[in-house]
């Protein structure tokens, strides 16, 4: 059953990121993007960490992404054209940093003789949100401080960028 | 073998709330009608069947009999992919409702819980949900290749990301006093004190905030500027037609169903009917049969609330929603965060 869910969402994943890459209007590939997220979201699910996937769907597919559409839609963003490559450098570079993954996945699968697929079931209490609350105000805390300090720091500094300056008229 | 009897169960049990609250929400959008023409002095649809009792089955088969039309440059994938997103998101909240408590069948020793499934994250599912559906609005506006839903379009997002803020702060006052986000348990916590120990009683501050968030999300009536009549048509959904359309209405009123339907588990003690416990004795069919007639009745009250602040209220003005949303709604949800998490400081014992 969870093998079947797996491969069901995997296959989704993997489908809308190829789209990602694929589709030429911006939009497509934002909404692509978003299918992405929800099924890695659901794989989250299966392996037992709830908490993780709300989280993946509240964040990414629910804010960040909505932002990104939401700008696309208002720059009017047109249809990319195809075959226009200007720098032509990227495709070496692409292939070379595709084959050194592609070497690195080939390293771990071979290295790695122990390869067991065992999603933990519903006993597994790691992923719930009471441990990973208080293991985030006790284990973890100077890490969750300092991202809040940096978040804080993102906040101010965007309202610093988009705030008009005394005097200033519309 | 268990999985596949689990599955169909399941099946059963969503198949079964899906009905109900469909129709619910059939009569939701007549009840709308009535109330409305009440409270402006008319009489409203009362000519289908008695009292009108069957309009909503007359309007659901004019939309599928009416021409479907699809404008000439639109985009058509994600045209047709809007209405489909947003009536899903809008349905896929109402599985971790708990409609009541677990029920033993009369003459059986069945027992059969009123809520389809529970887990760990329940409201952040329903929040999660509930922020995808922005997309079929936003996909609808921007799909139609016309300027009015365009703007219908990127009002109702920028409107529904503030005010979701707003809605989610106003939350953790309950998460707070429950000390989870399982909602059959954060209804289990307020079956105290005879069934009064009611959420609203403790984060009065939060019931406000989440109210008028919750109105801002469904885009409703006093803050329905996406489809504001008089500036854009019908906002996003100018373009659409026959069922496409009554999907997207569909969803609205769903959506206005879920978000009463989160109120009443939240802050109004869920299924929990003051004494109830105290006449039947728990466990019972008759205290079952109360708890979810509870339930369904307050979340009916939410709805007419809904009806009566549109028959009420004039409509904002887009730079006074903003405001209100960022410069009041989101201080008053930290607010009420601050005096909850004071009074738990206080009295540990809540």
């Amino acid at each position: 059953m969870l093998a079947l869910l797996f491969i069901l969402f995997a296959g989704l994943a993997i489908g809308c990121a190829l789209a990602v890459v694929a589709q030429r209007n911006p939009l497509y590939s934002a909404i692509s993007l978003v299918g992405v997220f929800i099924s890695l979201a659901c794989l989250y699910v299966t392996l037992a960490a709830p908490f993780i996937a709300a989280v993946q769907v509240i964040v990414y597919a629910g804010a960040i992404m909505v932002l990104v559409v939401f700008v696309i839609m208002l720059l009017n963003v047109e249809q990319e054209d195809r075959g226009r490559a200007r720098l032509k450098f990227l495709v070496p570079t692409a292939v070379a940093l595709a084959a050194i993954l592609i070497a690195e996945v080939a390293f771990i699968l071979v290295s790695v003789q122990e390869f067991r697929v065992n999603p933990t079931g519903a006993s597994s209490d790691i992923g719930l949100t009471h441990s990973i609350g208080s293991q985030l105000f006790t284990r973890y805390l100077l890490p969750f401080e300092i991202t809040s300090i940096l978040l804080l720091m993102a906040i101010v500094g965007a309202m610093t960028l988009a705030r008009r300056a005394k005097g200033e008229q519309r | 073998m268990d999985t596949v009897v689990d599955i169909v169960l399941k099946f059963v049990a969503i198949t079964v709330a899906f009905v109900v609250v469909l129709l619910i929400v059939a009569y939701t959008v007549l009840a709308e009608r009535r109330v409305l023409g009440l409270i402006q002095g008319r009489l409203g649809p009362n000519r289908v069947g008695y009292g009108g009792i069957l309009q909503p089955f007359a309007d659901l088969l004019k939309f599928i009999l009416k021409e479907d039309i699809v404008p000439d440059k639109s985009t058509r994938f994600i045209y047709f992919l809007a209405p489909v997103v947003a009536t899903m998101a809008a349905l896929m909240t109402m599985i971790v409702y708990p409609f009541g408590p677990e029920i033993t069948i009369p003459f059986t020793s069945i027992t059969i819980p009123l809520v389809i499934t529970h887990f760990d994250v329940g409201l952040l599912y329903v929040l999660g949900i509930t922020s995808i559906g922005v997309y079929g609005i936003m996909l609808a506006g921007w799909s139609s290749n016309n300027k009015y839903s365009l703007m219908g379009g990127l009002r109702s997002s920028a409107q529904m990301i503030s005010y979701e803020l707003a809605l989610g702060l106003s939350l953790i006052g309950v998460i707070l006093l429950a000390g989870t986000l399982d909602l059959a348990l954060i209804v289990e916590h307020q079956s105290g004190w005879h069934g009064l120990r009611w959420n609203i009683f403790f984060n009065p501050l939060g019931f406000i905030v989440y109210l008028i968030a919750a109105i801002a999300e469904t885009n409703r009536v006093p803050f329905d500027l996406p489809e504001a009549e008089t500036e854009l048509v019908a906002g996003f959904h100018t373009e659409y037609s026959a069922m496409k359309f009554a999907l997207f209405f569909l969803a609205e009123y769903i959506n206005m169903f879920t978000v009463s339907m989160l109120a009443t588990t939240l802050f109004l003690g869920g299924w929990n009917v003051p004494f109830a416990e105290d006449i039947f004795g728990r466990g019972t069919f008759l205290f079952g049969l109360v708890s979810a007639i509870g339930f369904l009745a307050k979340v009916i009250f939410f709805l007419f609330l809904y009806i009566w602040l549109r028959g009420t209220l004039p409509r904002f003005r887009f730079d006074q929603l903003m405001d209100f949303g960022w410069k009041v709604l989101l201080p008053l949800a930290l607010l009420s965060i601050f005096i909850t998490a004071t009074l738990i400081f206080l009295f540990p014992s809540l």
